[in-house]
């Protein structure tokens, strides 16, 4: 719990009174900042970048409230599971990339166990995720495949089914390939992993030949999706009508929140495995191996079997969250298991604060707001400029001539990259760092300092 | 009582440098015993040796009736024997009783499952693994700091830490690698009476390497002497004092000249 030292603090309740009507006021703030706007209005894409960018770091908020865990929870639970579907339901863009935050928090938490945990640098993570999404579309695909051609297929009812075999199958891949190479340290397993994420993304672009299991490079299309129950029919239908919208396909609206619905769930269930297995012995001995290997052994850590339990958890992360795309994407094609996926959720741990379950999930939120939302609104702003002609004022720049390669959702990488060196520069330990994580780098830094004595007081000591 | 741990003609070099040369010990059960000799004579490489962290050339480990060598150290851990560090390697950023709590990690029941269902038998476990902790940090008389981050103590308390945290593992034998370094007469004096308490109190057979002569001569019931990765003596403190060979390796031996003179 991130308490803050106060000099002569007031009275706790009253702290925890006014904390609690702020966070109330902010997400009703940002709910109304959403829903009152005008969606034709010529500054809309700039003004929803920030309004819906509000919204989504309202959990959050939440979940740092000083107050009790029930009120706690039953305030998060009636934001993700009655707000953010009501908002969904009004603006689809919002429910798609609410969905996507859960997918990439899921994954980031995954790779969190590994790196952030066990301290161990797996640079080919997505290979799990494209485990589990290969598992489910290969087995659902309307391709060419040799799954459909022999009538293997599944009906999306199995959807279920196979989010559990999809855990099981990405741990087994995680042990495949931790046992060759957990004996290897730091860079050299980096480069190993790194390695084995390309190999199942080449494995699954080139095996449509001579047995056509995952089509190539054309990838699968037309992937199951789990049925719709006609409860969640109803409520959609029930919801557009309360807030009389106008919706040609419903069918697709609440198709989108059995999505969002199991993404949280698959979230929440991955939130509360890893707080359970950080305060656990196993957790500990994970703290204890990522500080120093050579006495963890010597008092009785299995430095191989601590090691794959970590990568066996966070795969089976990944796979369970893999089968989720699949069925969502309704298409998965091997560009999206790319060594940059991997880079980029690895960017959402280190950004977020490793080793920090919190922070994990705030940095995946960040991360995927800035290139799902940000980037593109502001391209669509700059669209919608051009549209109109709009003329910078005072310098006289017609937004017409801005060149159309330095639109912001081609800076993807570019932002990335500033904000990666940004914050190894200014927070090292990420936004919401674990308290432990920052005193290993409180203790690296004095150390380093220790080499050369004599070296001035460091400008900043702090953490 | 017999010996608790029989080295034998044990041997491990580095790169055509010997460290450790057919060296063979016996430590009796129950006994205090310490390891003397030079900087560089090979103590540490022997603890390590022990504990499965080398891989011997050749030579044999008998410990408590089974070999040891080829084990792995958490191997090693878990068939009784723990150890201490030469610089201290304690978890810097866990708490105290943290660090002793993964010290018992040989002896926990652990599986993902019972970890994340939370299964009564988990919560029995941990409840016995704190209560455990505080009892051991209470023998070793830092159990008031145990919410502390180690790190944050003072270098003797660490030294406690470290001889708790190896005692978690309820080890039948404990090798403490140069416990009293850096420690003020009365620390050491301190320490001493502890190291006594291990043996006394929970029968744990102790070996220490130490540098303080005061500790050595103190405490030891058996000392062996190791010089360039050799025996050069053993016996009790009072046949190694008088030992001409354990005089030559501390002090060197006299030169002709000095003998010219008399």
């Amino acid at each position: 719990m991130a308490s803050t030292t106060i000099t002569n603090a007031p009275n706790p309740n009253r702290r925890a009174l006014l904390a609690t009507g702020f966070a109330l006021a902010y997400v009703v703030v940002a709910v109304l900042a959403l829903i009152l706007v005008d969606r034709n209005s010529l500054w809309y894409p700039l003004y929803n970048v920030f309004a819906y960018s509000m919204y989504v770091l309202s959990p959050i908020l939440i979940i740092s409230l000083p107050i009790p865990n029930p009120i706690k929870f039953g305030g998060l639970a009636i934001l993700l599971l009655i707000v953010t579907p009501m908002l969904g339901i009004y603006n689809n863009s919002y429910m798609e990339i609410a969905v996507q935050i859960c997918i990439f928090a899921g994954l980031a938490l995954g790779l969190n166990i590994v790196v952030g945990f066990a301290g161990l640098l797996d640079l080919g993570y997505v290979a799990f995720f494209a485990v589990g999404a290969y598992l489910w579309a290969v087995f659902t695909s309307t391709s060419e495949t040799v799954f459909k051609l022999n009538g293997w297929l599944v009906p999306g009812e199995m959807f279920w089914v196979f989010l559990v075999i999809g855990v099981f199958i990405a741990a087994f891949v995680g042990i495949l390939l931790g046992l060759p190479v957990l004996r290897l340290r730091g860079d050299y397993l980096a480069i190993v992993t790194l390695g084995f994420g390309e190999v199942i993304r080449i494995l699954a672009r080139n095996a449509n030949d001579p047995i056509n299991i995952t089509n190539g490079a054309q990838g699968l299309i037309g992937i199951g999706k789990p049925p719709v129950p006609d409860l969640l029919h109803g409520i959609t239908n029930e919801a557009i009508r309360i807030m009389s919208l106008r919706v040609d396909n419903p069918g697709f609206v609440a198709q989108q929140l059995l999505f969002y619905l199991i993404a949280v769930g698959l979230l929440v269930l991955i939130i509360v495995i890893s707080r359970r297995l950080e305060d656990s012995p196993i957790g500990r001995a994970w703290t204890a191996i990522r500080e120093d290997e050579v006495a963890a052994k010597a008092m009785g850590v299995p430095l191989v079997r601590m090691k794959l339990a970590a990568f066996a958890t966070g795969a089976s992360f990944g796979g369970a969250i893999g089968v989720l795309y699949a069925a969502k994407q309704a298409f998965v094609d091997p560009t999206s298991f790319v060594l940059l996926q991997s880079i980029i959720i690895l960017a959402m741990v280190i950004v977020g604060g490793m080793g920090s379950i919190r922070g994990v999930i705030l940095g995946a939120i960040a991360m995927t707001l800035l290139n799902l939302h940000v980037l593109t609104n502001l391209s669509l702003q700059l669209n919608a400029l051009r549209n109109v002609n709009f003329i910078v004022p005072i310098i006289d720049f017609p937004i017409r001539n801005w060149p159309n390669q330095l639109e912001p959702a081609k800076y993807q990488p570019l932002i990335f990259g500033l904000v990666l060196v940004l914050m190894m520069i200014f927070r090292p330990e990420g936004l919401m760092p674990a308290e432990r994580r920052k005193l290993e780098l409180k203790a690296e830094r004095e150390e380093s300092a220790g080499l050369d004595e004599q070296a001035a007081p460091q400008p900043k000591g702090d953490a | 009582m017999g010996a608790i741990l029989t080295v034998t003609n044990l041997v491990k070099s580095f790169g055509g440098i010997a460290a450790v040369r057919d060296v063979s010990v016996n430590v009796e059960e129950g006994s205090i015993s310490s390891i003397i000799g030079p900087n560089g004579a090979g103590k540490t490489t022997l603890f390590n040796l022990l504990t499965g962290i080398y891989k011997p050339d050749s030579g044999s480990i008998m410990f408590n009736g089974q070999s040891l060598v080829g084990k792995r150290p958490d191997q090693v851990n878990k068939a009784g024997m723990s150890r201490t560090f030469q610089n201290i390697r304690l978890f810097p950023s866990m708490t105290v009783i943290e660090n002793v709590m993964v010290g018992m990690h040989s002896r926990l029941k652990i599986s993902l499952f019972d970890a994340i269902v939370r299964t009564k038998k988990f919560y029995e476990q941990e409840a016995h693994v704190v209560e455990k902790a505080h009892r051991l940090l209470k023998f070793v008389g830092i159990d008031e700091h145990a919410n502390e981050i180690s790190r944050n103590l003072p270098y003797g308390d660490q030294r406690r830490i470290e001889v708790a945290r190896a005692l978690a593992s309820d080890p039948k034998l404990v090798l403490l690698d140069e416990p009293t370094a850096g420690m003020n007469p009365q620390e050491s004096t301190e320490a001493m009476n502890l190291f006594r308490k291990i043996r006394d109190e929970l029968g744990v057979t102790v070996v220490l390497i130490e540098h303080d002569m005061r500790v050595v001569m103190g405490i030891s019931e058996y000392i062996a002497v190791l010089d360039y990765g050799q025996k050069i003596s053993e016996g009790t403190p009072n046949d190694v004092r008088n030992d001409p060979r354990v005089i030559e390796a501390y002090l060197g031996r006299r030169t002709t000249s000095t003998e010219a003179a008399q």
